[in-house]
């Protein structure tokens, strides 16, 4: 028999359990188009529903004219804020605290703001009586600059006028959100006062958008029979979302069923509540029938949640040696019409007080203002967890500005002031405690892997050779050492809306050794039926193969908080691994009592648990299953299974280096990347191929962000990039090819010392792409330049250096 | 992104197509590949209650390669002229900007009669077909016309063509032995709008200069190959920097709009007069 023959390693392969580059078992049907998304869900009778919105940026909303829409054959309903009105749904709250108009209740404060909801037979029908609803507008002056909102008399959001308090706190103007402090500020201006040198920019992370492959959409289906509410959506948070469901319409949260299907991307696009979703519920109540709305591309990027948007004003202090002593940042955050950030609720800026990045910096402050403007509301995390990403790209910048400063090499100046490794656990000074971390190692192998040395050999030389004629080109190379915080979060200081980040995973084991599990995240693309199949694989020695998983059904899956900001692996897979581990403790006593030997008699063998010291007397993992199901053992029930509700000790901290060399023409300011290297260590690794793959799409994001991505608003507050036209989305073309690489400094306080890796590409790329722009130019005199770094504003650059002649 | 209702008609031949314009008048309008089209009415920005569907119309259809005249049936699409030999061999210009237009997939159905005749100034191919003193085969009520390309364009999606003909045919004089062409584009990323785009023939003592997406129809001037054939190539970048008039949008403002249209230029006519004999 194979078990009695295989070593020990054979048998762990057997498994593809961690460390196995396995393929991922949902490319089967994804691969062959039978993915199974919301759009594809059809049920009898379904309504579609579509949304009438505002042209203007903002405009008092003097009437809504529904009779022409209403006449038209196959319209069977058009709602407005006064229908919602009195079921108290005209209005839900928002993630952050505020509170989100589901329809214009009489102005809007964003152009493509949810006006009316046309409800109708087919969705060809609903968006011609789209076109028939007759809106009577009053424009008002439109503000789209956060600086200019906190002057302004004009007053956006009318419904807290008066309110000088907010839901994080003093407002210190009609159109404040809330000032967050971090850190001791007198403190770090004393040290800015006394410092050998201080470097001082404004870093702005423009406004941009997941814009992920599938745009947002639901079904709603209300049985009137049941009372059950069943909500099909694009959620990365199923489970909350019924919660939220239960809270703002009184249905009672058992009878409704949240189910999340096959996602195609979120970002953090997907993890709001959104007026379609609301509207397709009610739409679904009031007629009795499955009421669909999916957004299209242009509704996805001009209203449903935005990312980034901060103005980071910065300072950093050190000594002439280069030791950094103190770091000072005050950022204005353009949040929009509506505070609809998904943060922790204890964090309105989210982690952005991780801005003291891989670096022993022991003075820091950080405050930072939200602000009211008239464009759309979100503020999410865009492959990132809560802000980490314009927190990695301010201080990344920073770095960068005061080796100009102090006329030092980038890559020294950081090797000089990286938290040691002996220094973890690291208290920052602005109140984490960073797990762990060897931040010079992986630096010296990212530095030495392109050869950093002939890099800047070769950069000078290109300089001469520009001065001299020879050539346009400049040459950049784009540093980064970022280190990530995930993994939201412990109970004790995060939750959203009151629930805490906590996540859960429920394990049976089928009598022939088969399994089943079922989490509290669901998958946009991740992998997890591969990954978390891995992890149990390896707990409990059954194959990865012969365990399913499944996600997102709130009727069968138990409660979690979902998928964002990288929390699945360190928050859900600790919780897998941990569950694994109940039922592995289960299966010794069985195991014990077959072999008829103490409990402790016994010892874990990759796949079964074998006497000690006579490793011939063993039970499978699979025997032992079987006999869970068909024994009478004294002492214990029958049956296998475990669940786990996992509330995290502590945040993880991957990290990596990012080195990007880039090729720019000065005289278009169009740009190649030459070699991007991507060292990561995000902990004990899973999967390594699904690791490599979200490093390229992390990266690639990055590039599109750092390149050229943005929402742009011109002054009347109309979008200006909301189709794919204009809203950078690479292509294969564009993508440059990718060189991985890792170290691995497992996470002391997670089960199986993993640390999440999804969003660290998004997180080091932007900061590595956006450097090496800055440093192809710093030999010609730039210090600091704005994002997106799109042909244009590269020449400008340029121009402004006189490189043009 | 829902287009409104429309009646769909598929001709089998150019007398029909044009009977159903005669009959609907400014409700209709003729579709080829249906790149330009398609987004404006689901956009809708067109609305016409019927449009007329060329695809089934053979006599729209092919590629000739004459002694003296190259012939493109207006319904010949990108990735047929990309993969005609002939063609390459003939006007190898053609192959070039044609592997700049959008991807392989929108390749397939874009036809080059739908790029030339919606008179989008973003399209690649008018300003290439002025380059080549191309001339359009019109067909309408009233029979046969031929207008120049370097006539044809009078303001964004304004051209010659009444309403109710149709663009049929393409006719290229084969440029002779010695000359040599590029065509220069600089775009945001693969698939896109030029930013500033350049398609320049040179040789035998005359030259040909026109640029694409740089006013609201593409620029052909006189002037500038005069000065090209001349042998003078600031004279050449002088008199096209006069000619055209970019408009600031997403790509960037006026001034880096005409400093990269003088880059291409520069490179399309170094690039040609490498390739001239």
């Amino acid at each position: 028999m194979n078990d009695q023959t295989l070593t020990a390693e054979e048998r762990a392969a057997n498994l593809k359990g961690m460390g196995c580059a396995r393929k991922r078992v949902e490319d089967v049907r994804f691969t062959q188009g039978k993915g199974n998304y919301v759009d594809d869900i059809k049920m009898d009778g379904m309504l579609f529903g579509d949304f009438v919105r505002s042209p203007y940026a903002h405009a008092r909303v003097k009437s809504v004219n529904k009779e022409a829409a209403l006449a038209l054959p196959g319209v069977i309903a058009v709602l407005t804020a006064e229908d919602l009105a009195p079921l108290g749904l005209h209005w839900m709250p928002t993630l952050a605290g505020d509170k989100q108009m589901v329809l214009a209740d009489g102005k809007v404060l964003f152009q493509g703001q949810e006006v009316a909801f046309v409800v109708a037979e087919d969705r060809y029908i609903a968006a011609d009586a789209a076109e028939l609803v007759d809106v009577d507008y009053e424009e008002l002056p439109v503000i789209t600059d956060p600086f200019e909102s906190l002057k302004s008399d004009v007053v956006l959001r009318e419904d807290l006028e008066g309110q000088t308090e907010g839901a994080h706190g003093p407002r210190k103007h009609h159109n404040h959100i809330f000032t967050w402090e971090q850190g001791d500020k007198d403190a770090t201006e004393a040290v800015l006062a006394e410092a050998d040198v201080v470097a001082e920019e404004m870093v702005y992370y423009h406004r941009t958008h997941p814009c992920p492959l599938e745009t947002c959409g639901s079904v709603a289906s209300m049985d009137k029979v049941t009372g059950k509410l069943t909500l099909y959506g694009t959620f990365q948070a199923p489970h909350a979302i019924r919660t939220v469901v239960s809270l703002i319409s009184g249905i009672a949260e058992h009878n409704i069923r949240v189910i999340s299907p096959d996602i195609g991307g979120g970002f953090g696009n997907k993890v709001g509540a959104y007026a379609g979703y609301v509207c397709s519920v009610v739409a679904s109540i009031v007629t009795g029938k499955p009421v669909k709305w999916v957004e299209d591309r242009m509704e996805n990027l001009m209203s449903t949640a935005f990312a980034r948007d901060y103005w980071m004003q910065g300072k950093i202090a050190a000594t002439k040696e280069g030791k950094i002593t103190g770091l000072w940042c005050h950022t204005t955050a353009d949040h929009g019409g509506f505070d609809a950030c998904a943060d922790p609720t204890k964090f309105p800026a989210g982690f952005m007080n991780i801005c003291t990045g891989s670096y022993d910096i022991p003075m820091a402050y950080l405050a930072v203002d939200g602000v009211y403007t008239n464009k759309a509301p979100g503020g999410v995390a865009y492959r990132c967890s809560f802000r980490v990403t314009e927190a990695a790209y301010f201080i990344e910048r920073m770095i960068e500005v005061l080796a100009i400063k102090l006329n030092m090499d980038a890559a020294e100046l950081r090797r000089i002031n990286f938290i040691k490794a002996d220094q973890f656990p690291y208290q920052s000074a602005l109140g984490w405690e960073y797990d762990s971390g060897d931040y010079h190692t992986a630096w010296e192998k990212a530095l030495k892997a392109v050869d950093y040395d002939s890099l800047r050999a070769e950069q000078a030389q290109r300089v001469e050779d520009f001065k001299a004629g020879k050539t346009r080109k400049v040459l950049g190379i784009g540093l980064t050492h970022f280190t990530e915080i995930v993994g939201a979060g412990p109970v004790k200081n995060c939750d959203i809306l009151g629930l805490g980040m906590f996540d859960s995973c429920e394990i049976r084991i089928h009598p022939t050794g088969s399994a089943i599990a079922r989490l509290g995240t669901i998958s946009q693309g991740q992998g997890h039926a591969t990954t978390f199949a891995q992890i149990i694989a390896s707990e409990i020695g059954l194959p990865a193969d012969d365990i399913t998983l499944e996600e997102g059904d709130t009727d069968t899956a138990p409660y979690g908080l979902g998928t964002y900001g990288s929390r699945s692996t360190p928050v859900a897979g600790a919780a897998t691994a941990m569950a694994a581990r109940k039922i592995r403790a289960k299966a010794q006593m069985i195991a014990a009592y077959l072999l008829e030997v103490h409990d402790n008699d016994v010892e874990w063998d990759v796949d079964r648990f074998a006497v000690k010291g006579a490793p011939e007397r063993f039970k499978t993992m699979k025997e032992i299953a079987f006999a869970a199901y068909n024994q009478a053992i004294p002492g214990l029930e029958p049956g296998l299974e475990a669940v786990s509700y996992y509330d995290p000790p502590n945040m993880t901290y991957p990290f990596g280096a990012y080195i990007c060399v880039m090729e720019i023409d000065v005289d278009t300011g169009e740009w190649e990347v030459r070699q991007f290297y991507a060292l990561d260590d995000c902990g004990t690794r899973i999967n390594p191929m699904i690791i490599e793959g979200q490093v390229h799409g992390g990266v690639t994001e990055a590039l599109a962000i750092a390149m050229g991505q943005e929402i742009a608003y011109d002054e009347m507050g109309n979008i200006k990039t909301g189709t794919l036209m204009d809203f950078f989305i690479p292509t294969a073309w564009e993508t440059p090819n990718y060189t991985t690489d890792h170290t691995v400094t497992p996470s002391p306080h997670h089960p199986i010392g993993a640390k999440g890796v999804g969003e660290s590409p998004n997180v080091g790329g932007v900061p590595a792409f956006s450097n090496a722009v800055h440093d192809a130019f710093r030999p010609f005199g730039l210090v600091q330049s704005h994002m997106p770094h799109d042909h244009w504003r590269i020449w400008k650059i340029a121009n402004n250096l006189g490189m043009h002649g | 992104m829902i287009p409104a209702g429309f009646e769909y008609h598929r001709p089998g031949d150019i007398a029909s197509a044009i009977g159903i314009l005669q009959e609907h008048g400014d409700e209709a309008r003729v579709i080829a590949g249906g790149h330009s089209l398609i987004p404006m009415m689901k956009l809708r920005m067109a609305e016409m209650g019927h449009l007329v569907d060329l695809q089934g119309i053979d006599e729209l259809k092919g590629i000739d390669i004459g002694a003296e005249t190259i012939t493109l049936g207006a319904m010949v699409t990108q990735h047929e002229m990309i993969t005609h030999d002939g063609l390459a061999v003939a006007v190898p210009l053609i192959r070039e900007a044609a592997l700049q237009i959008a991807d392989p997939q929108v390749r397939y159905v874009g036809t080059i009669g739908g790029n030339v005749a919606n008179g989008d100034p973003g399209n690649d191919m008018p300003g290439l077909m002025q380059c080549l003193n191309a001339s359009f085969e019109l067909s309408g009520p009233d029979g046969i016309r031929s207008v120049a390309a370097r006539d044809f364009y009078e303001a964004a999606y304004f051209t010659a063509r009444e309403d109710e003909e149709i663009l049929t045919r393409i006719s290229i004089p084969k440029p002779g032995a010695g000359v040599g062409q590029a065509y220069e584009k600089q775009k945001r990323k693969i698939g896109d709008y030029a930013t500033a785009a350049a398609a320049v023939m040179i040789g035998n003592g005359q030259a040909s200069v026109a640029m694409t997406n740089l006013a609201d129809t593409p620029i052909w001037s006189e002037e500038a190959g005069a000065w090209l054939a001349g042998g003078n190539i600031e004279g050449c970048v002088a008199a096209m920097l006069d000619a055209i008039d970019p408009v600031e949008d997403n790509r960037g403002p006026v001034e880096f709009k005409k400093h990269v249209a003088a880059v291409m230029l520069r490179r399309a006519i170094d690039r040609a007069s490498s390739r001239a004999g």
